[in-house]
């Protein structure tokens, strides 16, 4: 096919006229018949050669182009008698109201239309087009009441519409005919007043008499496993009308009785009718022989599998590839592991040049089926060439400058890395190519943030750059480098998960130590060669310091800071305090706080010294020490982390006694009508609230005995307070107390009359006969408990699966409506037409992923300057 | 290159006893790294606005839950009154105020108490026990609830004065013990006095229009009103209130009374609240990019399609948002011509999108060899 450098400027959207219709087409269709006995187009038909061709083989007579080749060419039907066209019939009411029945004038008097003519400039001139249209509207609305034509003094009738498409004068039919002969009569000065630009066209283009038929390419037929064909719902409209047509036509030449020509003149009028829109809520909608409502015109234009949504916003693309992910910690975190089925399949087009003519030779040489090899070649004129074992040998003859390779992916290419639903920008990245064994696509744990991932069955998707241009815009600015710091509040989002953080915090505990031996292994294991200090003994957080440069200074809280309120700093009891003087950690343990995805405050600092490229090594090297880390001492999660002292247990049992005691007391002040309800809300509703929040705090009271009960060798509550994974409240979920479920926000309260379980008294407003889990998941719930349990999980999940489509369409109109803004060169922000929206971006001109978390930070540039 | 005001301020503050060499090399910094901080220029901040603001909404729960540290009243919170504010409703779904006080009376609990009795909206309704359309006679007949007028300090007096300016015409007898009974003056239809009890139900005895509830809550060791229904206007010239911090949830009203930029500003902190609230954080500037689109003509536009999306001058990107086949018919009918100037138009033509790198045209000098 040949390439169009052409730039369309402009689109202009009008009116199509009847004598335009006939000059771009090519055939007048006046049969209802497709194929002849062969199964060849008949000519004059619906599937006539001359409007395209669909099946291979064929060639198109108008254009001599095969299938793909040929766009498609129009055809047209003369109407025997004009029908309304239904999409236009609000304006052809208009005509008819606001117009004289006899000379088709405007019904507004000359000396008002002067004035309405200097209105009209002066709004168009100060508010725009759009503004000028809806005082048009009401120019129109006015003179639908005029009941004497201010030209010719007519008296005028009322004109009903009798949706959809039948137009009633006092109680008269009128006819397409009649319609369209009032409307031919209206001047082109009168037109704007109704509404209708006189440039688009003439109003009673609105009526059809001739109508288009769609190129053959439009409405493919398909040939069934069978060998039948199947014909596209528009081929079986378009065969209706024709039908109903030549009917029509016969029955008009016969002079047959007006009743007839009238059931088949409305019978025209309905196929025309579903041909343009088959959802018109007044007539039936036209049928499949299966049932199935036909998809017309209207049809496929709209809604999200319309044309608008589906293929023109967005569109099928060529070198892309989908699969299941995996992790690799061992991989760098820019990089995307490939599997070489991929890689073999997927091909980078690479110029030969007089420099690089030998390597890319080689590429072609080994051909499609031996890794790295090649699959086409393209020739300087544009013919493409099959590299099989037949063909190698001329091609690696006549292979020269000028030619392009289409060679297999090779290590250090680069590729666009996606996963839906792509919410924000990071959820599309470059990344390098790393071929591996296996069938997955492999990330680094550390990039999983970004692109909402997990491996539990998730596949996501691979798209390859074909120019030189596109592959270095990605590798600019879509490389995951680029994307560490997310613009929504300026943190890094890519940073370290779960284990890494578990595995750094156990290592840099107070404590901690290795042999020299046990570190030089460590070291090796995460790709970290330089030469350790003589030292026979290390300690964890020597160890941490070996990754950090010389020169980094950080200063940080843990997250186990207790916000004293005089901070000890370095010298913090708790080792809150984390502080790294010259590359060396000198206080605190690393946890989810300094090197946490979308927290790592360590990682920041990290970045704003040393630049995202040495970041994204820095990173992978402390996550995979955390790893390492574990594997040397061993981690692991078991039962008897959620074990509770004798002593404690009888803590958290008299804890829920007081609450459950406590709420009764409530219940019991409520049933005696001695409480006071709050302004505004009823007695039930304030002790409902009451006693919601006394379990509640009850519930966290649990929380922290069982947090204030274990061990720091407990891994699960490692995992806790390193902010890796869980929080206390999920230990102590399992150990002691579920606590308080909700349905809809409140205390369920549905079920039978009166009590939501049969086995509960009526009326019973105690914790337990509303839903409150006094067991722990270990200990077991008892039925009742397991019920309630349930009722609340389905709640929230009925919660997540409305909010996603909620959420989803919200940021479609944010992202519809803020879609063209842009900064202007001279720093102003501005939508589209140039009107200014910002003087200066956010008001200080900021970027907030260059920013200090969206600020300038004075302070810090002073200590820095001036020490 | 000039420093932002904030910026410049703060440079100042720091350098303070500083000599001037050092001051220089900070404010030269600063001016340094300011500079490498700018926004580059066809960045395409609005959807990375619109995208900073859509993702954490599916971090967000559906439900009303209460407001935070008081039980007491419910405000719509979450995803819902995040939408709320971008579809620039007319009237949020819970309308609060949040009324500040003057100084000298925000510390003071009795005379915040005393206020706060004052802007409710005592009605009727809300002061009576019973009341009976008597048909016989062709009167209404009201029994005061003696306990609820106590708890509103009001007095059979204040009563009256609301009933006689009400039903200026009409027979009113009132009891001392609190029984009422009107006589309607002329008409004798029994539509005539069913209306009639209605809008004795709803006489307004006291307080501001609107005002349905009041809690008055300590804040940082000053005391604040929060309000259920509001009424900005009224409020706004209530004795003791401090108009210039006290404001509505409702983004219409405060466009009515304090004009566009307080409803930008509330727009602002309506929609950052919220987030915050969620726990989850969202830099400033992107909610201030919508809130400025959204009020950009003077008036308030929602992200809807009849607001900002309907406004587009482009045919073919209000096409593509929604209702496709309208758009398509008017911009015939209105000889529309789409100049292709936004995004969304040339993705559909497969030409390069004017913003970002599409944006630049490069020019190469050759050496002439």
């Amino acid at each position: 096919m040949e390439v169009v450098r052409e730039k369309i400027e402009k689109l202009e959207f009008k009116l199509i006229s009847p004598s335009f219709m006939k000059k771009m087409a090519i055939v007048k269709v006046i049969t209802p018949e497709l194929y002849d006995a062969d199964g060849y187009p008949v000519d004059g038909g619906l599937m006539d050669i001359r409007m395209g061709v669909v099946d291979p083989g064929l060639r198109c007579r108008t254009c001599g182009g095969r299938v793909k080749e040929c766009p498609g060419h129009f055809g047209f039907i003369e109407l025997a008698r004009p029908a309304v066209h239904v999409r236009f019939v609000p304006w052809i009411i208009d005509f008819l109201r606001c117009t004289c029945r006899k000379c088709s004038r405007i019904l507004i008097s000359p000396d008002k239309i002067a004035a309405y003519v200097k209105d009209i400039k002066k709004i168009e001139r100060q508010k725009g087009e759009l503004e000028k249209w809806k005082f048009i509207k009401g120019v129109t609305k006015r003179c639908r009441t005029v009941s004497k034509c201010p030209y010719c003094g007519e008296k005028q009738s009322k004109i009903k519409l009798e949706k959809p498409t039948t137009f009633n004068e006092d109680r008269i039919r009128l006819t397409p005919i009649d319609i369209r002969e009032r409307l031919e009569r209206i001047p082109d000065e009168d037109l704007l007043f109704l509404g209708l630009e006189p440039l688009a066209g003439r109003p009673e283009w609105m009526i059809i008499t001739l109508l288009p038929v769609p190129p053959v390419t439009v409405r493919p037929s398909i040939t069934l496993e069978s060998g039948q064909r199947s014909e596209d719902d528009l081929t079986h409209k378009l065969g209706d009308i024709v039908r109903t047509n030549q009917r029509l036509f016969e029955n008009l030449n016969a002079g047959a009785p007006e009743i007839i020509i009238d059931d088949l003149w409305d019978l025209l009028q309905y196929h025309v009718t579903t041909f343009f829109a088959n959802n018109i809520s007044q007539i039936p909608p036209a049928r499949h022989r299966s049932g199935r409502p036909l998809k017309t015109l209207a049809e496929r234009i709209k809604s999200k599998e319309g044309r608008f949504r589906r293929n023109l916003a967005g569109k099928r693309v060529d070198f892309s590839s989908r699969t299941v992910i995996s992790p690799d910690p061992h991989i760098q975190i820019n990089e995307v592991g490939i599997p070489q089925v991929v890689a073999i399949e997927l091909t980078v087009p690479e110029r030969v040049t007089e420099w690089n003519k030998d390597y890319l030779v080689g590429f072609v040489k080994r051909g499609p089926t031996k890794y790295p090899g090649a699959n086409y070649v393209i020739t300087p004129d544009g013919k493409r060439k099959k590299v099989i074992p037949d063909t190698v040998d001329v091609i690696l003859e006549e292979i020269k400058p000028g030619y392009i390779v289409e060679r297999h992916m090779i290590d250090r290419d680069v590729v666009i890395f996606n996963r839906q639903p792509s919410l924000h920008k990071m959820s599309m990245m470059a990344h390098y190519v790393k071929v591996l064994p296996g069938k997955t696509f492999r990330i680094n744990p550390c990039t999983t943030t970004p692109y909402n991932a997990d491996f539990d069955g998730d596949e996501m998707n691979l798209h390859v750059p074909q120019t030189e241009e596109s592959r270095a815009e990605a590798e600019m600015l879509m490389n995951v480098a680029n994307q560490i710091i997310t613009p929504r509040y300026g943190l890094p989002i890519i940073g370290s998960e779960q284990d890494h953080i578990s595995g750094c915090y156990l290592l840099t505990q107070e404590g901690f130590t290795l042999s020299r031996s046990e570190t030089s292994q460590l070291m090796m294991s995460i790709g970290q060669f330089e030469k350790l200090p003589a030292k026979k003994i290390f300690t964890g957080k020597e160890i941490f310091s070996l990754l950090l440069p010389e020169d980094f200074n950080f200063e940080g809280k843990t997250k186990r800071c207790r916000r004293h309120d005089k901070c000890e700093g370095k010298d913090c009891e708790y080792d809150c305090y984390v502080c790294v003087e010259n590359g060396q950690l000198k206080s605190g343990a690393i946890d989810d706080r300094s090197i946490g995805a979308g927290s790592g405050k360590l990682y920041h600092e990290f970045i704003k010294f040393y630049g995202t490229e040495r970041a994204i090594d820095f990173f992978q090297k402390v996550s995979l020490l955390g790893i390492k880390v574990l594997n040397m001492i061993g981690f692991t999660v078991k039962l008897s982390d959620t074990d509770i002292a004798p002593e404690s247990f009888s803590e958290i049992k008299s804890i829920l006694n007081n609450a459950e005691a406590e709420s009764y007391m409530l219940i019991e002040k409520y049933n005696k009508r001695q409480m006071r309800a709050y302004p505004g809300r009823t007695l039930k509703e304030t002790l409902e609230s009451n006693v919601m929040s006394v379990l509640n705090r009850a519930r966290n009271k649990v929380s922290k005995v069982v947090e204030s009960h274990t061990s720091s060798k407990n891994y699960t509550m490692v995992m806790a307070d390193s902010g890796a994974r869980g929080s206390s409240l999920n230990v102590a979920l399992i150990a002691a107390c579920v606590g308080q479920t909700a349905l809809r926000g409140s205390r369920i309260n549905k079920g039978y009359s009166e009590r939501v379980f049969p086995h509960f008294e009526k009326n019973d407003l105690g914790p337990g006969a509303h839903g409150f889990i006094r067991h722990g998941y270990k200990g077991g719930l008892n039925p009742f408990e397991f019920f309630f349990h349930a009722i609340s999980g389905r709640d929230s999940m009925m919660d997540t699966s409305m909010r996603t489509p909620k959420s989803g369409y919200m940021q479609r109109r944010l992202v519809n409506a803020l879609q063209d803004i842009k900064v202007h060169f001279d720093g102003t922000v501005r939508d589209s037409s140039g009107t200014v929206i910002q003087f200066k971006y956010g008001e200080d001109g900021i970027d907030v992923t260059k920013s200090d978390g969206g600020k300038i930070n004075v302070g810090d540039i002073k200590n820095e300057v001036i020490g | 290159m000039t420093l932002p005001p904030s910026i410049k301020k703060a440079v100042e503050r720091e350098s303070e006893g500083l000599n001037k060499s050092k001051s220089k090399k900070l404010l030269e910094e600063t001016e340094r790294r300011f500079r490498e901080m700018s926004v580059v220029p066809a960045e395409a901040v609005g959807v990375i606005s619109a995208q900073s603001i859509g993702e954490p909404g599916t971090q967000m729960t559906m439900r009303t839950k209460h407001f935070a540290g008081v039980t007491e009243m419910n405000v719509t919170l979450g995803l819902p009154r995040l939408i709320e504010i971008f579809d620039a409703r007319r009237e949020p779904s819970t309308p609060t105020m949040t009324i500040r006080l003057q100084d000298d009376v925000a510390s003071d609990e009795n005379k915040v108490r005393e206020i706060a009795a004052k802007i409710l909206e005592v009605s009727f309704e809300s002061i009576m026990k019973e009341i009976v359309i008597d048909l016989l006679n062709f009167k209404i007949e009201v029994t005061l609830d003696n306990s609820s007028m106590e708890s509103f300090n009001i007095d059979i007096k204040d009563v009256e004065k609301a009933m006689n300016k009400v039903f200026k015409k009409h027979k009113i007898v009132i009891l001392k013990s609190g029984l009422i009974r009107l006589s309607p003056k002329d008409t004798k239809t029994i539509l005539n006095l069913y209306k009639m009890k209605m809008k004795l139900k709803s006489m307004h005895i006291r307080g501001v229009p609107g005002i349905v509830q009041v809690l008055p809550i300590k804040r940082r060791g000053s005391w604040i009103i929060m309000t259920a229904g509001t009424n900005l206007r009224r409020v706004l010239k209530v004795p003791g209130v401090d108009p210039t911090r006290t404001f509505s949830n409702n983004i219409h009203e405060m466009f009515r009374v304090l004009g566009v930029e307080a409803a930008r500003n509330s727009i602002v902190n309506e929609a950052l609240g919220t987030l915050k609230q969620q726990g989850l954080e969202v830099d400033i500037r992107h909610i201030m990019l919508v809130a400025d689109t959204m009020t950009l003509n003077g008036d308030i536009r929602g992200i809807t399609r009849y607001g900002i999306s309907g406004d587009k001058a482009s045919v073919l990107a209000r096409a593509s948002f929604e209702v496709p086949l309208k758009h398509l018919f008017n911009a015939a009918v209105h000889n529309e011509v789409d100049n292709l100037s936004s995004v969304i138009e040339n993705v559909m033509i497969n030409q390069p999108i004017p913003i970002g790198t599409g944006l630049l045209k490069l020019v190469v000098k050759r050496d002439k060899k």
